[in-house]
């Protein structure tokens, strides 16, 4: 008996935005649900890139900390181990900005800045340290400090988007929106954002995920639905969307708790990064195309997993 | 995927005799396709027509059970492709394999029953012990059987594609529905017999849709779970879309759960693969793994994957001690939506300090929902402080609340005579505003 492949007829699809001083890196592009290639196209893969700080992430659970021992005061060398990894981008994020700790200001975090994208040859994801206020005074020196080398910065929220997307369209860069877990909050931060004229294929869209356990049900279901959105010709949904998974994923007791302290759930390190992994590669079954990770080893796994999930399965 | 009013009015028998306790039979037809009245309250309904209208308003999958008493196992009953639509239903069993040329059958057995969690205040555990005929030898697997059955509470799956086998290991286990592992084109006939005469569920593989679509067809069994045959997680995943799909489109030969197999050799491969699945409409999962390292991802995914979109998990709204706390120790004071309760509690913990924590109970909404929808208010708060006991525990008079909901707090002062501290909007801040904050 022939089955009928039931195949959708998707008219639209997500906008693909292009990465890199060398515009090496594409993202987004698909005209189908995540991995569905009997149905659509999928042209690029997700983008997997390490974390950077600017000041030793001295509160790092010990398994994290050990892949980069030696480098966590320096994040030139940090970001250059990352890319040895397989990092496919580099994200610094200007922790030492923040005012509970070193209060840096945006000209100290632009050398970093500029120091760290010389070293290496991948794209740099340029992340504020969190104070809105803050991120958009640091966003728009790092931004000038490397115009023209096609980052992508944020995090962008209806408080702060102006200046930081401003810094964006002089300088060639693209944005992180960030909005809570709500469709609506997200199209109007685009709107917003579009009205500026930024194109919208240079706007990525996070929805603030939170970890496997920790509410993954809420972004897996606003990025279902935001992929459809994009499908059926939602041009504010459009975008690729962006997880910060490994700092949601490293915050869970699951990921924290030592092999000791938990006997009963096994040990440690492989349910850590089973906990990143699976956060990660649970969101790009729902459509997340960029992640911010911590650990080399998800960069791994999550690498071989996906190269998998890029096979045709065309019937 | 009801009938509309008009199709089921074309079955009955139009005379109007008002027996079902309806006026007309339009309008008991409109009574059950708004599902506020059954069939059989219609005493003259025809059985070609209560046959037609009965499968026409099956569920689009239908429900198979496996196992017996408490621990049986519902699958099915499934009728979205997207949990935002309404929810998804059963969630996937989790089935752990065990050989049956294994000499630590007992003890393994043991290992895959210690498999329960206790999360979000719910005990979550595996499904299935699946016994695989690696032997291939029909009385060691019929052994095998009979040691786990013994040995567990969970429900078997029978795993061998010889009939002799398998009715060999039904005989010993057979009476508890174990769910039979299974059929293919050449063992069809004898396996189908086998399931009947047990009365047990049934895998039938085929190898890709078609054949899979034609062996449900001519095995006529109405007990079945589904098996593309594929093994690869990117064409599981595409055959797990399509059988999803035409099963909502009323393709009968479909209209079943299915059975997936995490058969990866990576260790960590493995894992993600069954997330897939478990995320993909895969009724089963079957595991070789027992490390709860392995098991607590998939068990957690699967919580979240199949919690209900429209009804939160909540807390117990009362007193939680964290890491000891004296009475000089902080109050934070939260909503009982589990998502909100365990962030607010993993960030304290992160912060390694003892607190206490008050979960007001919001219906199991997170803190500006259950500001704005009015039960998250300055007199619940209140209510929660005298009542819980914290009275007695803390010698200080300062309770903290998130800052998503600053505005409470004058209200919350006058009413409750504690002097409120605006914590940070989001918990993950906790930690540094106890640092910067507490005991100044
Ligand atoms: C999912 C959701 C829903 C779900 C409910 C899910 C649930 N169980 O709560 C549904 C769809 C049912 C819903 C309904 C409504 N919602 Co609603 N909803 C949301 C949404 C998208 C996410 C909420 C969530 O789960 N957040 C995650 C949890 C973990 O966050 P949280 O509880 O706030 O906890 C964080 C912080 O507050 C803090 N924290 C928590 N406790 C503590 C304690 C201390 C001491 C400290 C320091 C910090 C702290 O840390 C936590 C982690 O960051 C938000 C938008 C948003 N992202 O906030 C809107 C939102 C909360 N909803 C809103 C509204 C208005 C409503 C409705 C009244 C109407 C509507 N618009 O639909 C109804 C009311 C429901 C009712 N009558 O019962 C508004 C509230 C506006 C406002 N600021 O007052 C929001 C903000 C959306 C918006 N911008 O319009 N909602
Ligand atoms: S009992 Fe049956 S035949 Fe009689 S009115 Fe009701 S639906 Fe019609």
């Amino acid at each position: 008996m022939a089955v009928t492949i039931a195949k959708e007829k998707w008219t639209s699809k997500v906008g693909e935005m292009v990465l890199g001083a060398d515009s090496s890196v594409k993202v987004g592009g698909e005209s189908t649900l995540p991995f569905l290639h009997f149905e659509g196209e999928m042209p690029n893969k997700t983008v997997l890139a390490l974390e950077v700080w600017d000041l030793d992430p001295t509160d790092w659970p010990e398994i994290l900390r050990k892949p980069f021992a030696d480098v966590l005061a320096d994040p030139v060398a940090w970001a250059k181990k990352c890319v040895e990894y397989g990092a496919d981008a580099v994200a610094l994020r200007f922790m030492s900005a923040h005012p509970d700790f070193k209060d840096a200001s945006p000209e100290d975090c632009a050398v970093t800045a500029k120091a760290v994208a010389e070293a290496v040859n991948v794209p740099l994801i340029l992340i504020g340290c969190g104070v809105e206020e803050k991120d958009a005074e640091v966003l728009e020196k790092a931004g000038e400090a490397l115009a023209g080398k096609n980052c992508l910065i944020g995090c962008a929220t209806e408080k702060n988007y102006k200046t930081i997307t401003a810094t964006a369209m002089v300088n060639g860069h693209s944005v992180i929106a960030s909005s809570p877990l709500d469709i609506n909050l997200a199209k109007q931060l685009n709107i917003l954002m579009t009205e500026m004229n930024l194109p919208t294929n240079r706007i990525a869209i996070d929805p603030l995920v939170g970890a496997l356990g920790y509410g993954i049900e809420y972004a897996y279901s606003i990025m279902e639905r935001a992929r459809m959105g994009a499908l059926t010709g939602d041009k504010m949904l459009a975008m690729p969307v962006i997880c910060f998974v490994g700092q949601e994923a490293w915050k869970a007791k699951e990921a924290k708790s030592t092999s000791e302290e938990a006997p009963e759930w096994g040990a440690q390190e492989r349910r850590a990064i089973l906990w990143e992994v699976l956060t990660t590669t649970t969101f790009a079954q729902a459509g997340g195309s960029i992640f911010i990770l911590r650990h080399p080893e998800t960069v791994k796994q999550v690498k071989v997993h996906v190269n998998k999930m890029m096979e045709s399965n065309a019937y | 995927m009801g009938l509309t009013g008009l199709e089921i009015f074309k079955q009955l028998p139009k005379t109007n005799c008002k027996d079902c306790g309806q006026p007309t039979c339009l309008a008991f037809a409109m009574q059950l396709a708004s599902g506020k009245a059954g069939l059989d309250q219609c005493p003259h309904v025809s059985d070609a027509a209560k046959e037609a209208l009965d499968s026409a308003s099956a569920p689009p999958v239908a429900l198979v059970k496996i196992g017996k008493g408490e621990k049986e196992l519902q699958l099915g009953n499934e009728t979205v492709l997207f949990r935002h639509d309404k929810r998804f239903e059963h969630p996937t069993g989790i089935a752990i394999a065990v050989n049956d040329n294994d000499s630590e059958i007992a003890f393994k057995v043991g290992e895959i029953n210690k498999l329960v969690f206790d999360r979000v205040g719910q005990i979550h555990n595996v499904n299935l012990v699946a016994v695989v005929n690696a032997s291939g030898d029909a009385a060691k697997f019929a052994e095998a059987a009979k040691t786990v059955q013994e040995n567990t509470p969970f429900p078997l799956v029978l795993i061998s594609e010889d009939a002799a086998a398998m009715g060999a290991a039904l005989e010993v286990a057979g009476a508890n529905a174990p769910l039979i592992c299974g059929a293919n084109a050449a063992n069809l006939d004898a396996m189908v017999e086998l399931a009947k005469k047990y009365d047990a569920p049934l895998v039938i593989k085929g190898a890709g849709l078609d054949e899979l679509a034609a062996l449900v067809e001519k095995a006529g069994y109405k007990k079945v779970i589904l098996d593309s045959g594929a093994r690869e997680v990117n064409k599981v995943l595409a055959d797990q879309t399509q059988i999803r799909r035409q099963a909502l489109k009323k393709f009968r030969s479909f209209g079943y759960p299915t059975i997936t197999f995490a058969d990866n050799p990576d260790p960590i491969q493995v894992i993600v693969d069954a997330g897939v699945y478990i995320a993909k409409y895969a009724g089963i999962v079957v595991l070789n793994t027992a490390d709860p390292a392995d098991i607590l991802p998939l068990i957690t995914l699967r919580l979240n994957i199949y919690t209900d979109p429209q009804k939160p998990i909540a807390v117990e709204s009362k007193l939680y001690e964290i890491a000891n706390p004296g009475p000089d120790d902080p109050v934070f004071v939260t909503t009982n939506f589990s998502l909100t309760y365990f962030n607010v509690q993993g960030d304290v913990e992160a912060g390694r300090f003892p607190a206490y924590i008050l979960p007001v109970d919001t219906d199991g909404i997170s803190v500006l929902t259950g500001w704005a929808a009015g039960k998250f208010t300055p007199e619940k708060i209140t209510e929660m402080l005298n009542t819980s006991g914290i009275t007695d525990k803390v010698s200080h008079r300062k309770v903290i609340i998130p800052g998503g909901v600053a505005v409470l707090s004058g209200k919350l002062q006058e009413l409750s005579g504690w002097e409120v501290l605006v914590g940070p909007r989001d918990s993950a801040g906790i930690p540094s505003f106890y640092k910067q904050r507490w005991g100044k």
